[in-house]
């Protein structure tokens, strides 16, 4: 896969005649493992107890609650059925316990990762998550964190390339 | 009663998972192949077991974090580590802050510049480059960022080219990854 192609690339508006196409081209293997880790954690062959609707509209939640709009819409394009709720942050779960439960994980997580205690993590379980869920879930936030991270710190690069 | 570590140390703690690892004699093949990207066969840490249980994304992220971490060219070792550091205080990692300030301090052979950030956090007394990418690192890892692109032309104004600020994105970006799992996953307790 061309490496401007990537998720990463295009929500940063980085192509291959861009100041910054050299440095991104030194670090290609880093893109296509950013690339794979993103079908991985969205897209999964073995999505266990979190499904790829719902992996998709957590994933857009966490780009709102970054204020990341480009990656907001890209997570959209990935929307199924029951994605939508998830990715309204007005919606708090409703009287479904485990949607409940995981969303207020992932706000928690995905903005105060600092306050994060053991009780939270034994929340999850008690709202039905196994402990294979609970890792699904967690590399699910953790990996958009870092992925918005990225595109973010490249849109400023090439404000200064 | 051995409590969770609350202050940061340059000493590793023993990290205790929250949730029940994998075990390992019940390892899937496609668990065993996700593991063994990382490890000597010899002894494989709760943390890698607890992350086997979502082998597809272990399988990808082990070959990033070393990709990042320890990959050719760019950024020096230690100034990828500053990344790490800067990005585990804004998450208050106990764990990845002890191990990642460990290495910086034994690169660098200077253990003053990370005592300085595990007192002073953001305010630390550094030298010029030093601040700009702990300023850099850190504002990046807020939730939302808080970096400008003065700060990126603070960065090229202490002499760091677009490879090398490019590495200290990845490095911090990848600990705001790190430390929501090893943070949110487990406690981090003092070694007996």
């Amino acid at each position: 896969m061309d490496i401007f192609e990537t998720i990463v690339a295009k929500a940063s508006g980085i192509s291959a005649d861009s100041p910054l196409a050299g440095a991104l081209s030194l670090r290609s293997d880093i893109l296509h493992l950013t690339e794979n880790s993103h079908e991985a954690s969205l897209r999964p062959n073995h999505p266990g107890g979190l499904s790829h609707a719902e992996r998709a509209g957590l994933a857009c939640r966490i780009a709102k609650r970054n204020n990341e709009e480009t990656l907001a819409r890209h997570y959209e394009s990935l929307f199924s059925v029951g994605s939508h709720a998830l990715a309204d942050t007005d919606f708090e779960g409703g009287h479904d316990t485990r949607i409940k439960a995981i969303l207020r994980h992932t706000d928690l997580v995905t903005l105060n990762p600092k306050d994060v205690k053991a009780e939270d993590v034994s929340a999850l379980k008690s709202a039905g998550l196994n402990d294979a869920d609970i890792v699904r879930l967690s590399e699910l936030i953790a990996f958009i964190a870092y992925q918005i991270r990225v595109v973010t710190g490249l849109r400023l690069m090439a404000q200064v390339a | 009663m051995n409590e969770p570590i609350k202050e940061f140390t340059s000493s590793i703690p023993f990290w205790q998972p929250r949730v029940i690892p994998l075990e390992l004699e019940q390892a899937s093949d496609e668990q065993l192949d996700a593991m063994k990207v990382t490890v000597s066969n010899t002894k494989i840490g709760e943390y890698t077991l607890v992350l086997a249980l979502d082998p597809e994304t272990l399988q990808q992220r082990t070959p990033l974090f070393n990709g990042i971490m320890y990959g050719r060219g760019g950024l020096s070792r230690a100034e990828t580590e500053l990344g790490a550091v800067a990005a585990s205080v804004v998450n208050r990692c106990i764990y990845c802050a002890a191990v990642h300030a460990n290495r910086y301090s034994q690169l660098t052979k200077d253990e003053s510049v990370m005592d300085s950030i595990f007192t002073d956090g953001e305010d630390a007394d550094l030298d010029e480059r030093q601040k700009a990418l702990l300023g850099f690192a850190t504002k990046l890892s807020k939730c939302p960022s808080e970096a400008t692109r003065s700060d990126v032309e603070r960065l090229v104004d202490n002499g760091l080219s677009m490879g090398e600020i490019l590495d200290l994105v990845l490095s911090a970006s990848l600990f705001g990854w790190a430390n929501r799992l090893m943070h949110v996953l487990g406690d981090p307790l003092h070694q007996d």
